[in-house]
């Protein structure tokens, strides 16, 4: 735990605006010079129903939510159920307080709006404020804001309280709502931040909080991005001007931010009936010259599973993302999970060929979202990009000099008409789209409209000019072919190298992730090599094809490997031990699938109690510690 | 040369180069309605001036699948039911390209069902001919979507209990701006109708009665036929949506009491095609998108320089 930090939780209800509210709080924070993580928790539900984002600021660079909070701004639920005991929602009016209470760190600061938040409704509340050392702010928000015209601006007064408890200074949350703010609204928006901070400053010890505002600096421009953002930014830079989608949570945020963006590239979106047409249109764009992607989340992907195996088989290039959340069916639409890992690797039938991504962070998010295109394009094969919820939507602030890259939008091994001239053609001027002997696999290929290329694409096995065929010879030499592409692929990932690491490379443990839960383990590594425990860790992206003599390499060099991930039944230790083919016995599960993810200090623990002391009993954390073979 | 030149390549086209030597003669059964789609195709696209290579043939699967296999032309078998998303993404990525589709009636109105209404619906500047055999062929004679009701099968041993899918009434209501029914055993209407549907700028939905003579022999060889343009009993506006489908409600009625009736059903031709409606509203741009991956001069936007500033 960095002591230096602000963790700040906004809550509310759904449609409350905590979302915008704690964004742009967060780029404020970022302004000052710090580094910003964001955490959402929301429920499937557009009105009322408990939600909150978390901030964590800190002059040292965050990349995770941390252990629990120190500052608590309690919001009304304006679209609460009236109270009613037997009712599975309890009683939404308070639950923005009490809902938050168990997370909340010793000396930490509440500040909710009397005007909406009975205290007295909770449940030993004042008891749990002196044991815990709680300084607690009640402010009639809702009051202040209807006495200044509009009760919305209720969250704009809680900000001015935090300002003002926290010693933050008002110029960045100013120059922020005039960036964001219509004339109309932004001046009462600004009166009432102005009021709310001065009458806290006036009328309370402000001095007397633990918690504050710490100080940093930037060296070069920030920007406040999610997963999402950069997933979409990379389709762009890698010249992607198609897709084609059907709206699912989380997947819809890529989808709209693309959607949004192309028609100012001269690009096209299609929103279409159903996710099997939305792969397909992806599939039919890229065939006809234009890269293109479709992406959904796990039942939408599901339906995905037909044409994602007809690009296979046509070596039609096409990226696809998959959005993971909590399975399996329906599960929880908005909680994230990694449990889709075994479904986007071996969905479709047949002898699948496919390249599966898994970013672990923002950056990583860019990059191998370029990256997917690039292997896609260069090797005619789908590329996954598979995230899930937790990297979708939590923002963190990355130096705009990262993205200052070239754009590329290459369709690799695509001829020319003029290089179709000296290609091999049957006698009747059939292309030989499929030929059997080629580079790394990769049999060039035409674009429909080019004198010359005409060739037959189809999703039964085919000779080279794409013309069906079921001779064994053929079969053997095209699925041979297709099969070494993964090879070359993964000659290729080695150069680029994916992966994640940290800790010190001689020590004595190891820890295994994969995608989003990455910058949590290796916060962990951090806390438990300064604990004086030996661990490094290793945050895999490349799922398929799977870079096993790395992984083999890592396992090899320690004497035991705890394996991180966000599902209940180990589907990444499965890949890991399918892959390497033995050490079963030095590999154990950490595991956590209630719908939150992971905190530093449950990895910590986790690992402590898994590892250093060998019993599993990590008590106090819903995690759950599967021993390794023969424990 | 320019990067699609076989678009717009005006020249004399033989009929034969649509001919693959690899498989010359179609391996439908003896009798098939199948040739006279193929006929049709080969005899419609000299006519209307679309040579092999601008030319893309997207199918489904089964029996009319097999389309692909003897129309040399570009072409993308895709898989059962899809043959319309693989299509029209094809038409929206280049709409220089002349795109058509094909499949069964299994495949067209049963599991691509929700395809061919949407389709439909966007108004895609195609031709979709559906081989309309009622029964399911290559999986040897199991009752389709548009088997008359009480149709005996393996699968249906009592005889089927549904009414059978109207499909002309279905594409019109779906938004389809032309939509004709004809006959294999009328390759001469076949022809004409083939033509117009190319032709046409929006969807036009050909139901193309194709009998089989290998899993439907009890059903009707579709003649006698009437085309309903021409014959004197029928009197109907086919620019008229309201007499379209009182003409279509008929026709499909009469086909379960033996009557075949055929022709161009509805035609609209002032609905702008769904490439044009993007347009107006700025989401296509005017040239196609795959020509710009072949300009070496296009300036490729960064989301540096566009879209970033905003995160700051």
């Amino acid at each position: 735990m960095t002591d230096d930090e602000l963790i700040w939780r906004i809550s509310g209800g759904s449609g409350d605006g905590i979302a915008s509210t704690s964004q742009n709080f967060a780029k404020a924070l970022m302004r000052s010079g710090l580094n910003v993580f964001t955490h959402r928790h929301y429920p499937s539900r557009i009105r009322g129903g408990h939600t909150y984002t978390e901030v964590r600021a800190s002059a040292d660079p965050v990349e995770s939510r941390g252990d629990g909070y120190n500052f608590l701004l309690a919001l009304g639920d304006s679209f609460a159920r009236n109270p009613q005991e037997e009712a599975v929602y309890g009683n939404e009016e308070i639950k923005p307080l009490s809902e938050n209470l168990d997370e909340l760190r010793e000396g930490g600061v509440i500040v909710y709006d009397e005007g909406l938040l009975d205290a007295s409704d909770i449940p030993d509340f004042d008891e749990r404020v002196e044991e815990n050392d709680w300084h607690v702010y009640p402010l009639d928000l809702r009051g202040l804001a209807r006495d200044m015209g509009r009760e919305v601006m209720r969250n704009t007064a809680g900000v001015g309280a935090t300002c003002a408890l926290t010693g933050m200074e008002l110029d960045h949350v100013e120059d922020l709502m005039r960036d964001a703010m219509p004339e109309k609204i932004l001046e009462p928006n600004i009166e009432i931040l102005e009021t709310a901070y001065d009458q806290v400053s006036e009328e309370h010890d402000v001095d007397a909080s633990d918690v504050s505002v710490p100080a940093g600096e930037h060296g070069e421009t920030q920007l406040l991005m999610s997963g999402s953002d950069a997933i979409a930014y990379g389709a762009i830079d890698e010249g992607c001007r198609f897709i084609a989608g059907y709206p699912m949570t989380p997947w819809t945020e890529v989808f709209t931010i693309m959607t949004q963006n192309l028609p100012k590239l001269g690009g096209i979106s299609e929103q279409v009936e159903d996710e099997i047409a939305a792969a397909a249109l992806a599939v039919g764009a890229s065939h006809a010259g234009v890269k293109a992607m479709s992406g959904s989340s796990g039942g939408g992907f599901a339906l995905m599973s037909e044409p994602l195996g007809l690009a296979e088989m046509t070596e039609t290039p096409v990226v696809l993302v998959e959005a993971m959340r909590a399975g399996p069916s329906t599960g929880m639409p908005t909680k994230p999970e990694q449990s889709d890992l075994e479904h986007v690797l071996y969905t479709s039938q047949g002898d699948s060929q496919r390249v599966v991504l898994a970013p672990g962070t923002v950056e990583e998010a860019y990059e191998q979202s370029r990256l997917a295109f690039r292997l896609a394009y260069e090797y005619q094969i789908p590329s996954i990009l598979l995230y899930d919820q937790k990297l979708g939507g939590e923002m963190t602030n990355v130096p705009k000099s990262h993205f200052d890259r070239e754009p590329n939008p290459a369709l690799g091994k695509t001829l020319s008409e003029d290089a179709l001239v000296d290609e091999p053609h049957s006698g009747d001027g059939k292309f030989h789209r499929f030929q059997h002997d080629v580079d790394d696999g990769v049999s060039p290929r035409s674009i429909p409209g080019q004198k010359g290329g005409r060739f037959l694409a189809t999703g039964n096995e085919h000779d080279p000019t794409g013309h069906i065929s079921e001779s064994p010879d053929n079969r053997v030499a095209q699925i041979d072919r297709r099969t070494q592409k993964l090879e070359a692929i993964r000659d290729d990932l080695d150069t680029v190298d994916t992966g994640s690491y940290a800790g010190p490379g001689d020590a004595e443990y190891g820890i295994l992730t994969f995608g989003s839960q990455q910058g949590t383990v290796e916060e962990a590594v951090g806390r438990l090599n300064d604990a004086g425990v030996s661990v490094k860790s290793y945050g895999v992206s490349d799922m398929a094809p799977f870079p096993t003599e790395q992984v083999e390499a890592f396992v090899e060099s320690v004497d035991e490997v705890l394996v991180v991930e966000m599902t209940a039944s180990g589907q990444f230790r499965g890949l890991v031990q399918k892959n390497l083919g033995r050490y079963g016995e030095k590999l154990s599960s950490l595991l956590k699938y209630n719908g939150n993810p992971f905190e530093p200090a449950e990895v910590v623990d986790g690992f402590e109690a898994a590892i250093v002391e060998g019993d599993g009993d990590a008590s106090g954390h819903q995690t759950t510690f599967v021993p390794a073979a023969g424990d | 040369m320019s990067t699609f030149s076989a678009i717009g390549d005006e020249r004399e086209i033989d009929r034969d180069e649509y001919t693959p030597s690899v498989e010359p003669q179609p391996t439908w059964c003896p009798g098939c309605g199948d040739f006279s789609v193929l006929k049709a195709l080969k005899q419609a696209l000299p006519e209307v001036g679309r040579t092999p290579e601008e030319t893309l043939l997207c199918t489904g699967i089964g029996c009319s699948g097999k389309l692909n296999s003897y129309l040399d032309t570009y072409g993308f078998h895709t898989i059962h039911g899809r043959s319309l998303p693989v299509a029209r993404a094809a038409k929206l990525a280049n709409p220089d390209l002349e795109v058509i589709a094909a499949g069964g009636d299994g495949d067209g109105y049963g599991i691509g069902g929700n395809h061919f209404v949407h389709t439909a619906r966007e108004n895609h500047d195609m031709t979709y001919i559906v081989f309309n055999n009622e029964i399911f062929g290559l999986t040897k004679g199991q009752t389709s979507p548009t088997s008359p009701k009480g149709h005996k099968s393996k699968t249906q041993p009592s005889g089927s209990a549904k009414e059978p899918i109207k499909p002309l009434s279905m594409s019109l209501n779906a938004g389809a701006s032309y939509v004709a029914r004809t006959a294999a055993v009328n390759p001469n209407q076949a022809k004409e109708i083939i033509t117009e549907a190319i032709e046409h700028d929006g969807f036009a939905h050909v139901d193309f009665l194709t009998q089989c003579p290998t899993w439907n022999k009890d059903a009707r060889q579709y003649v006698p036929y009437i085309d309903v343009n021409e014959s004197d009993d029928y009197e109907f506006d086919k620019t008229d949506r309201v007499e379209a489908a009182e003409m279509m409600r008929e026709t499909e009625e009469s086909l379960y009491e033996g009557e075949v009736l055929t022709g161009r059903f509805y035609v609209d031709e002032d609905r702008p095609s769904y490439g044009e409606e993007k347009q107006a509203i700025g989401e296509m741009p005017d040239e196609p998108l795959a020509e710009r991956y072949w300009d070496d001069d296009y300036e490729w936007e960064r989301s540096h320089d566009m879209f970033l500033d905003k995160h700051a």
